[in-house]
């Protein structure tokens, strides 16, 4: 009986925090947000190195071959220093598209160049996480029809498109008939956007059973986003608590005022139980197939709703200071909000984990 | 990260279970009575596992992940896992720790067994989150303390035969070094006890008085002065005892089966989508509870250490459970107002029971602003408030 992290499991988390403080940080995220460029290819580079991009990837296809409780570890990373990089499509969602459900060539000619990070993949299945503005894409003889909303790692070389009956298909980005409509949203630091399909010829993965892949694919990503979060809150949180140490007001520390104290704990006590969630989520998504699809929801729905606590509270222990751009608070902000709603908010999630365990009506 | 138990472990766990199959008649609500059901417990290592077998214990080796299993297969099988009580959870540890040879010898067997019931009288009227503000006097008089003072919050207090108590006995001393942890008998002349109502209508508390009560000097545990440091070593334990991530699964449970069998207007209240999304938020963190608890227990396994993961556990759990209760509450309505002897009673009252006790246990052992001052200082380490100057 073990639950908790293995020492390579720490080394990997480590690794990637060195990394991506090395290349600047909350920096290298404000010279992003700032650029016209959509893609950060320095930081692509270096997750490739690092062997993230090819985490879930076999070794077999150029990857490391680790679990997707690896993934959520790099996720939280990523999550902490508010990393522009695509992660939870591109390295988790688009290979398990790949592994379980593309034939032997399908797999042979992307997941190596995943792995390497020479090719970026978006997904495109927000429609079946909950369809608006009357969004969906359709699969008649070999063509797809409509349109495809807030695709996960849209900036990419190639898309995973779930159509209605949740068959997958591959399409390039520069595929005829495709047309690419960029979003600007309030997080600055993973692009996203919308897929209009007329008529697009596509590649079916069809080697497997789609709708499985389909609900693990959801699964793992919502688990992603769920420990991108907790990364997120925590650094907000140790943010606020060395904010507080070093500000003096009616002559001493705020940290020493418990009204301020108060709201720290708060933010610890809600936030140190994710970890453990998010650790179990994780498991398994590999380990616990009966458990796997309710727990994601839980650990998606219950850290949206902790994030959003610990986002607004540490931002009110910085004062002022905390509403303003200089600090740059507000990405963290961001970034919780962006994975509160992408793969189904909190209470569309919730919806589905009661469905899921026969409790609907 | 493995979930699975050895195969050790395994037999371990189907063991018990045979146990507890062959001995269920003679467990207590099942034709047994709690006495005997203890003394057979103790015999088999299902009770005072790790104590040593010369102070009236099973002895065995510490086994953490035994022990969890024990409690696990008991409340699998929804029987009663031996006698509880402060004097068990709380004194016995104690004395295992810094106890003498004959204290040890006198009270440890008679307490695992039943027959010594204790209370704990720790809190004072001006000395509640402020502990160490305690003023009980206990002056020695020969080979007498003589003890002058009040406590309140005395739980069982009524029913007990002894009492371990922290006594102001160096009011010279700072505060946390002027304290003893002296042990007597509650039919001392010169103690009275006085119940207190609580708002769910029982009587588990008590004020005691106490005018000259006589104790004689040698019941003292650990040195004069040694109180605080006797009694905190066990205060942390009582901490996370109160929030029970896995009796919260089940009562989590009771509330599903409570949203099935309950209807609004002809609908049941499972099938109302608000009701449903309230019940899979509170399910998420009854989770994420469960999860902590798991590494808590693995932590402790494997002696590796995850401070803040305990320091939370009763802040958290006290105030989820509330909310749980008062949910079911919610689920049932004006029907969820009902309470005592009444026609349509739902779960004998144990709902609304429940919502207004885990309020009193929210506010006991550490209230959850104290609960938020240790994660603060101890888990956050932020700095204390500076302390007034005295007037």
């Amino acid at each position: 009986m073990e639950f908790g992290l293995s020492e390579e499991q720490v080394m990997l988390q480590d690794a990637l925090a060195r990394f991506l403080s090395g290349t600047g940080g909350l920096e290298r995220t404000r010279t992003f947000a700032a650029g016209a460029d959509r893609r950060a290819p320095d930081v692509l580079q270096g997750l490739a190195e690092l062997g993230v991009t090819g985490l879930i990837i076999p070794e077999a296809h150029g990857g490391v071959g680790l679990s997707l409780l690896d993934a959520a570890l790099a996720a939280e990373q990523l999550g902490r220093f508010v990393a522009p990089a695509p992660f939870a499509g591109t390295a988790v969602m688009a290979p398990l598209a790949l592994l379980k459900a593309g034939d032997a060539g399908q797999q042979a000619t992307w997941l190596p160049k995943l792995a390497s990070g020479a090719a970026v993949a978006g997904v495109a299945l927000s429609e079946i996480t909950g369809a608006r503005d009357g969004a969906g894409v359709e699969a008649r003889d070999g063509r797809l029809h409509g349109r495809a909303q807030f695709v996960v790692d849209y900036e990419a070389d190639l898309y995973i498109v779930a159509d209605r009956a949740r068959g997958l298909h591959l399409v390039a980005a520069d595929a005829p008939g495709l047309t690419r409509t960029d979003f600007r949203t309030i997080d600055a630091t993973r692009p996203t956007g919308e897929l209009v399909f007329d008529g697009v010829a596509a590649e079916p993965l069809k080697a497997g059973d789609g709708p499985a892949a389909v609900r693990a694919m959801i699964d793992a990503g919502r688990v992603m986003l769920a420990a991108d979060t907790l990364g997120a809150a925590q650094d907000m949180l140790d943010q606020a608590v060395a904010y507080a140490k070093g500000r003096v007001q009616f002559g001493r520390s705020i940290a020493t005022f418990q009204a301020v104290k108060h709201m720290c704990a708060e933010m610890a006590a809600s936030l140190e139980p994710c970890r453990s969630l998010v650790w179990y989520a994780g498991h398994a998504l590999d380990h616990l197939p009966e458990e796997a699809s309710v727990m994601a929801c839980h650990a998606k729905a219950h850290l949206s709703e902790v994030g959003t606590f610990v986002a607004r509270t540490a931002t009110e222990v910085h004062g002022g200071m905390g509403f303003t751009d200089l600090v740059g608070l507000h990405y963290w902000f961001k970034r919780i909000g962006f994975n509160r709603q992408v793969l189904g908010g909190p209470q569309a999630v919730r919806a589905e984990a009661a469905a899921l365990q026969g409790l609907a009506a | 990260m493995d979930l699975s138990y050895s195969a050790e472990y395994e037999a371990f766990r189907a063991e018990v279970r045979g146990f507890l199959e062959v001995h269920r008649n003679q467990a207590p609500g099942h034709g047994g009575n709690g006495l005997t059901w203890q003394k057979l417990l103790i015999e088999n290592g299902y009770a005072a596992r790790t104590i040593p077998r010369e102070y009236g214990g099973y002895g065995a080796e510490p086994d953490i992940l035994k022990s969890r299993i024990i409690a696990e297969e008991f409340a699998r099988a929804q029987l009663s896992p031996g006698l509880g009580g402060q004097g068990i959870s709380m004194l016995v540890p104690t004395l295992l720790e810094v106890g003498s040879e004959d204290q040890k010898r006198q009270f440890i067997g008679p307490t695992l067994r039943g027959e010594m019931l204790w209370c704990q009288g720790y809190s004072e009227p001006n000395a509640g989150s402020d502990l160490a503000a305690l003023t009980t006097k206990g002056v020695l008089e020969g080979d007498e303390w003589v003890i002058n003072g009040q406590k309140i919050w005395t739980s069982t207090a009524h029913l007990a035969h002894w009492i371990f108590c922290l006594v102001r006995t160096e009011p010279d001393a700072p505060k946390h070094e002027g304290i003893s942890f002296l042990l007597f008998d509650m039919k001392t002349p010169g103690i009275e006890i006085r119940p207190l109502v609580d708002m769910t209508g029982a009587a588990n508390f008590n004020e005691v008085f106490f005018t000259d009560v006589r104790v004689p000097a040698h019941q003292i545990v650990g040195r004069r002065g040694e109180g605080w440091k006797v009694a905190n070593a066990i205060l942390r334990h009582e901490r996370g005892s109160l929030a029970d991530p896995n009796v919260m699964q089940s009562r989590l449970n009771a509330l599903i089966d409570l949203m099935k069998a309950e209807t609004l207007d002809g609908s049941r209240v499972i099938d109302n989508p608000v009701y449903r999304d309230r019940l899979m938020a509170i399910q998420g963190r009854v989770q994420a509870l469960r999860c902590n608890d798991l590494r808590l227990l693995s932590a402790a396994v494997n002696r590796q250490s995850a401070p803040l993961a305990g320091m939370v556990v009763k802040l958290q759990g006290t105030e989820l459970r509330h909310e749980l209760e008062g949910f079911a509450v919610d689920v049932m309505g004006e029907l969820g107002l009902l309470y005592g002897d009444t026609p349509r009673l739902r779960g004998a009252g144990s709902w609304q029971r429940d919502y207004m006790y885990f309020l009193g246990l929210i506010i006991g052992g550490g209230t959850s602003q104290i609960q938020k001052n240790i994660i603060a200082e101890r888990g956050l380490d932020m700095p204390r408030e500076p302390k007034l100057a005295r007037a």
